[in-house]
């Protein structure tokens, strides 16, 4: 080990192919205790499975996942899925309240301990008065927080985001960033989220991680000095925002096998 | 407004006029074998209001229960097994479906012959013609779990108990109360059949053994007993299904 810290999760030279078909070539990247990583690629470059290949749902066909410097083969506690999927990811005949509460039934909990746990999970994401909610009495905004506050109650290091917010309107999707950038500050949670649009991965992240590529590799990592503290008007509007954001954009275009794809 | 009360009325209409038909029809007749209704219906006064009820009934209804029940604890038991085990699935399935076309009621001499003619051999029958549908069904449902949630319960590390009690079978719940309903229909048809060989108590005995005494009016109000107890019984799942699927009925919309 060298000096730095060993980063909570770590792709070393991960590669997957579906049968003939490879997606992923030696894509390689680290995120630090309480860092924003956003990893940004087009539709269809390679992002769900590499996802799904850093929560242990999947396996590469080399290459390993490290969390806190140890290689995994399944899905660890320390780091937790946000799906994309919002709809199909809490289940439907449990109210809110018991989803959250679903997966600490493993831990050694008290009923009270577990009570206290789904409430602040519940209030980080502003959802207080949804306990007693069924999802589909939910717009998907909120259900989206339910699976984040399901999340967030078991108190992983890492929460792994797969194109999160894809599926949401403009509004909802610009407060569930703020929310996640309020998450990260409150907590210290280390958040991978994964995203196609540059514009989100540019204002969450402290470093974007652009895929691109048939296969899908890491043509570059993008430091974003823009501060943790972000602001979807002004932050949007600064000169050093807007210039990340067009070199971002045209390191993917410049991508030479996207431009069929 | 009058929609409404139309919907409820028009399906009460048929029946009532059903029964009317009968009444008169039957009023003046002299055939032995369709005694008057109202005879019937006296009848039917005197012995299920309650006189009959422990020694005919209680037996009757034990047995469905008791099958049903077996039915549906192994059904659901190996249908979740075998509906989490893809290959095994495929593997026994065209020996499920032959067990299922199997009538049951083939099973009762043999059945006899080796349980004897005792309530457990009632019980056994039911089980052997309830269990298919439910466990066929259960095992489509288990399989048919969206991909999504299983992904879900994997990276939030479910225990296994979790994960089969409040996922899975609550997943499947919608295919496993079809099955039941199917069960239900099956386990009334097999309780008859096997209290028409070998019992001296039951629904389908008391029918019988009225037949042989030309107790017609009584042999009618048997089989009265008998579609109003199916009925009722159905009536009874579908109010729990009601209950329990609420959550599939109002997701959907
Ligand atoms: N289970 C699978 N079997 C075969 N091919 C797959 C499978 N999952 C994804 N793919 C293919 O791998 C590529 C990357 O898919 P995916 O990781 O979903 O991309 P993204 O999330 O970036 O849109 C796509 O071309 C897709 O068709
Ligand atoms: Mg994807």
């Amino acid at each position: 080990m060298q000096a730095t810290k060993t980063p909570v999760l770590e792709a070393v030279n991960i590669s997957k192919s579906y049968g003939e078909k490879q997606v992923l070539a030696d894509v390689s990247f680290s995120a630090e205790e309480g860092e924003f990583v956003c990893i940004v690629g087009p539709s269809g470059t390679g992002k769900t499975t590499l996802l799904r290949t850093l929560s242990a749902l999947g396996t590469a066909n080399s290459g390993e996942v490290r969390v806190n410097g140890t290689a995994i083969t399944r899905p660890p506690a320390e780091v937790s899925v946000v799906f994309q999927d919002y709809s199909r990811s809490l289940m439907p005949w449990m109210r809110v309240g018991k989803n959250i509460e679903l997966p600490l039934r493993r831990y050694k909990l008290s009923p009270a301990e577990r009570a206290t746990r789904v409430t602040e999970a519940l209030r980080d994401v502003g959802l207080e008065h949804a306990k007693d909610l069924y999802p589909w009495e939910m717009s998907g905004g909120m259900q989206q927080r339910a699976a984040i506050a399901r999340s967030l109650a078991y108190r992983p290091q890492v929460l792994i985001m797969d194109e999160p917010f894809a599926s949401v309107d403009a509004q909802t999707r610009a407060d569930l960033e703020d929310l996640m950038l309020d998450i990260r500050a409150r907590l210290g949670v280390t958040i991978v989220l994964v995203t196609h649009d540059i514009e989100e991965a540019v204002y969450l992240g402290d470093k974007v991680i652009v895929l691109s590529g048939r296969p899908a590799s890491v043509s570059a990592t993008v430091d974003v000095p823009l501060g943790r503290t972000r602001d979807q008007i002004s932050t949007k509007s600064r000169p050093d925002y807007l210039e990340l954001r067009a070199k971002i954009h045209a390191m993917i275009m410049q991508s030479p096998s996207s431009v069929s794809g | 407004m009058s929609s409404r009360l139309a919907r409820l009325l028009v399906p009460a209409l048929l029946p009532l006029i059903l029964i009317l038909a009968w009444w008169y029809a039957s009023a003046g007749g002299s055939s032995i074998f369709f005694p008057p209704l109202s005879q019937i219906l006296e009848r039917f006064q005197e012995l299920w209001l309650f006189a009959l009820v422990p020694e005919h009934v209680v037996p009757s209804l034990q047995s469905i229960l008791w099958g049903l029940g077996i039915s549906i604890v192994l059904g659901v038991g190996l249908g979740v097994l075998l509906g989490l085990n893809g290959y095994v699935a495929t593997a026994v399935n065209p020996v499920l479906q032959f067990l299922r076309y199997l009538p049951a009621v083939a099973l009762l001499p043999l059945a006899i012959q080796l349980i004897g003619i005792g309530q457990e051999m009632r019980v056994t029958i039911i089980v052997l013609g309830a269990l298919w549908p439910i466990l066929l069904n259960t095992i489509d449902g288990v399989r048919g779990i969206s991909p999504g949630l299983v992904d879900v319960a994997r990276s939030n590390r479910l225990r296994p108990f979790d994960w089969i009690f409040r996922v899975v079978i609550p997943s499947a719940s919608p295919q496993i109360f079809a099955g039941i309903r199917a069960s239900l229909a099956v386990s009334v048809i097999l309780m008859f059949a096997s209290e028409l060989l070998g019992a001296s108590r039951g629904i389908g005995y008391f029918i019988l053994e009225a037949q042989r005494q030309f107790s017609l009016p009584e042999m009618w109000s048997g089989m009265i007993l008998l579609g109003i107890i199916g009925y009722a019984l159905n009536v009874v799942l579908m109010a729990i299904e009601y209950f329990a699927l609420a959550w599939h009925r109002k997701a959907r919309i």
